[in-house]
């Protein structure tokens, strides 16, 4: 009889979900520490949930943060655009437009919550699943989508795929596409932020799939050595492309209790729930500030749509699964608490998706008249040479002549 | 001027970094308190503090994952990898992301950063503290790759590297530390003492990347070589009785081919020496760019010289090692082609 054991998702494509037992036995209303609380006097924070709305999205418990009326509506603002955005990105992929593309659907929370309880001179490490960052932070969206369309005024000249953007004035770091690169890196600048005796700190964000990479662990190990101020996120949306979360060890276990042993803090937290991800993102950047080191943070979430343009999730999960997660829609969420607190309406938030939807769609006509990847300008061919280094080499240089440009 | 050894060449050019520039941090596995395991970057942590020089995990893909980080926000890190056969777990890093950043952002962000690496055999050092993956690192566009043979361009090209906007590789041959190697084992010692290159300015100075060196010149042959292979391929010389031109690359890339051409469209004859494995070396690249430029300028075809395609064998490394009587001989039988 052959013994070994390969882990499998509960559920498979036909099945009925039913998360109905996931969370029983954990606590959901946990203390807020001080920010110099000692790792092991946090376990229960790594196998816990941090949550600030409740289920009839309701303000409770400890984190409830100081955030005031304008942060909250940005933030809405924030989500329901980068929704927007994607959407008529993948549209616009699915007709040729570009080569890829990858939405962050039930993550909005994630990256706009987070970069709202930032500072702007704090550093985004990011994977490719948080463009909330850049639109939070006020990156245009047609620079965003010059570079989606590879078209002649993409600042990164052609060369990326779409979606790998780089803003370095929005202190946002060029991305990669190779999985969890940036862990040690955002640990580097974080540890260069503390020797230059600066204020700033790093922040970074990978998956739980990317947990397993040499990456992940190195960064986690520099981070403590070194106590740098530093924001580790990961982003427990429980899909890597087709494999679950139990490839990368998590089953019976949280990523945030990877913490521990390094003599990390861990806190989990309802991923989809933008007061929880903003409660916590201000205590680990306190923390951090403050000298103390990182904090390690499992956004535990859903990866409502696909992994990108490449994959049908209907092939390896249930085509409905996310209907069933407990924890809701991030942008649902956040839009019932603003309306119950008096600040938001219904019609409101009517006019406010109508005007995104306006503004991506005049945004599109324009970077399309720019040209697309196929179709129309294109950045000069000649570029291709530059900026291997500063100064190009003479085997370039014949290379270009070679080429005839 | 002062008689140095390669390792109080690369120290000084450590100590020269840090007093004039305070971006550079210097830091690697026991290079900090104990000064490295070679002593390369001895008595600097007391010197300037233990937040300029300090130990590391053992991590490489940790220590050159955080550099590129410290790289992006201002500082210069010239970071040791302990041996360059310890490199690979920091691969990715390197290849995907450190020499890749400048091109992927379109120099929205860049990465100066320094990597120092001992190489090479002959120290009884078996397969995993004698090897010369140089190849491996010219293959990667966006680095830049040196390997040093002698105190004076050690200092010269390791601060140009420190220097430079981009990520750079700096191999440095362990068995030249101490002194030039004539690929004899049974010879003698030498030392840096009174050696030419071991005359080292104690000041600040550095060397321009991408230029070799006409270590001899001479008319009947050229030897294209680097590292610890440019003292065998001179004693080599020496020994063929021959009239024998030898050419230290210093920096493998970006090459200096001007300087290559013109002395193998001088000699008409050329052998090619390193001390790396033969297949996919980067001998195979040097070769390929004289075919290029100077095939009608031949008169006989170009051999190479290289390790065998064995791992370094712990025993039996005299085998291994491209020898004196090896170079000798490819000198004779390109003489006679």
């Amino acid at each position: 009889m052959n013994k070994l054991k390969i882990p499998a998702p509960k559920y498979r494509p036909g099945d009925a979900p039913n998360f109905e037992n996931m969370m029983v036995g954990v606590n959901q209303n946990l203390s807020k520490p001080n920010i110099d609380s000692a790792p092991l006097d946090m376990m229960d924070h790594a196998l816990g949930l941090v949550r600030v709305l409740n289920d009839e999205g309701e303000l409770y418990g400890e984190w409830i943060p100081d955030i005031s009326d304008d942060e909250l509506l940005k933030g809405l603002s924030d989500m329901v655009i980068t929704r927007i955005y994607d959407d008529r990105m993948q549209v616009m992929q699915r007709v040729g437009k570009m080569s890829f593309y990858l939405k962050c659907t039930g993550e909005e929370a994630i990256a706009v919550a987070q970069t709202a309880a930032l500072e702007d001179q704090d550093m985004c490490f990011a994977s490719y699943r948080q463009q909330g960052i850049l639109i939070a932070r006020g990156f245009p969206l047609l620079t965003m989508m010059n570079h989606c369309l590879s078209n002649s005024q993409d600042i990164c000249k052609g060369r990326q795929l779409p979606i790998m953007y780089t803003w370095s004035e929005g202190n946002y770091f060029t991305i990669s596409g190779n999985l969890g690169t940036q862990f040690p890196q955002a640990v580097g600048w974080a540890m260069a932020s503390a020797y230059k005796g600066e204020s700033a700190v790093a922040s970074t964000w990978i998956g739980d799939g990317t947990t397993a990479t040499n990456d992940f662990h190195q960064g986690m190990t520099f981070a403590s050595v070194y106590k740098a101020p530093a924001l580790l996120n990961v982003v427990n949306n429980q899909w890597a492309i087709s494999s679950f979360q139990g490839f990368a060890a998590g089953e019976g276990t949280t990523f945030a209790s990877r913490g521990i042993g390094y003599g990390i803090p861990g806190i989990r937290l309802d991923g989809n729930d933008f007061l929880a991800v903003y409660a916590v993102t201000k205590w680990a950047a306190e923390r951090a500030r403050a000298g103390h080191g990182s904090t390690l943070i499992e956004h535990f979430t859903y990866r409502a749509a696909a992994h990108s343009t490449s994959d049908d999730p209907s092939k390896y999960r249930p085509e409905n699964e996310q209907e069933f997660w407990p924890f809701g829609d991030p942008i649902d969420r956040l839009k019932a608490y603003v309306i119950k607190k008096g600040i938001w309406s219904e019609k409101k938030h009517e006019a406010l998706v109508k005007e995104h939807t306006k503004t991506v769609f005049d945004a599109y006509k324009k970077a399309e008249s720019y040209g697309t990847l196929s179709s129309g300008d294109r950045p000069e061919v000649s570029t291709i040479f530059e900026d291997i280094f500063e100064q190009p080499t003479n085997t370039l240089r014949r290379q270009r002549q070679e080429l005839g440009i | 001027m002062t008689q140095m050894n390669m390792i109080q060449a690369i120290n000084s050019a450590h100590e020269n970094l840090l007093e004039r520039d305070k971006s550079v941090v210097v830091f690697g596995e026991d290079a900090g308190y104990f000064g490295g395991v070679f002593n390369a970057t001895e008595g600097l942590q007391e010197k300037f503090g233990k937040q300029r020089c300090f130990d590391t995990p053992i991590s490489e893909g940790g220590i050159i994952g955080a550099a590129i980080g410290m790289a992006v926000n201002g500082l210069k890190p010239l970071v040791e990898i302990q041996f360059s056969d310890y490199i690979y777990p920091g691969f990715d890093q390197i290849v995907s992301e450190a020499a890749r950043i400048r091109y992927r952002s379109a120099a929205d962000f860049t990465v100066p950063l320094t990597i120092r690496t001992p190489c090479g055999g002959g120290i009884r050092g078996g397969q995993t503290h004698s090897q010369s993956p140089e190849a491996i690192f010219t293959h990667v566009s966006g680095l830049k790759t040196i390997m040093v043979s002698n105190p004076y361009d050690a200092k010269g090209l390791l601060i140009a590297a420190v220097e430079d906007p981009d990520p750079v590789i700096f191999f440095e041959p362990k068995r030249l530390y101490n002194g030039p190697f004539s690929g004899d084992p049974a010879a003698p010692s030498q030392s840096w003492e009174n050696h030419e290159f071991g005359d080292v300015p104690e000041k600040y100075y550095s060397l321009p990347l991408g230029k070799a060196r006409v270590v001899k010149e001479g008319a009947d042959l050229s030897i294209i070589t680097y590292g610890t292979m440019v003292h065998v391929s001179l004693a080599a010389a020496e020994k063929s009785g021959l009239d024998v031109e030898v050419i230290d690359l210093r920096t493998l890339s970006p090459i200096d081919l001007e300087t290559i051409t013109a002395s193998v469209q001088k000699t008409g004859r050329c052998l090619v020496v390193h001390e790396a494995t033969f297949t996919g070396g980067y001998g195979g690249e040097i070769l390929s760019l004289i075919q290029e430029n100077c095939f009608y300028n031949l008169e006989a075809p170009i051999r190479r010289v290289a390790g065998w395609d064995i791992p370094y064998p712990h025993a039996f490394e005299w085998e291994y090692f491209p020898g004196l009587d090896r170079v000798v001989r490819a000198i004779n039988i390109v003489m006679e082609g």
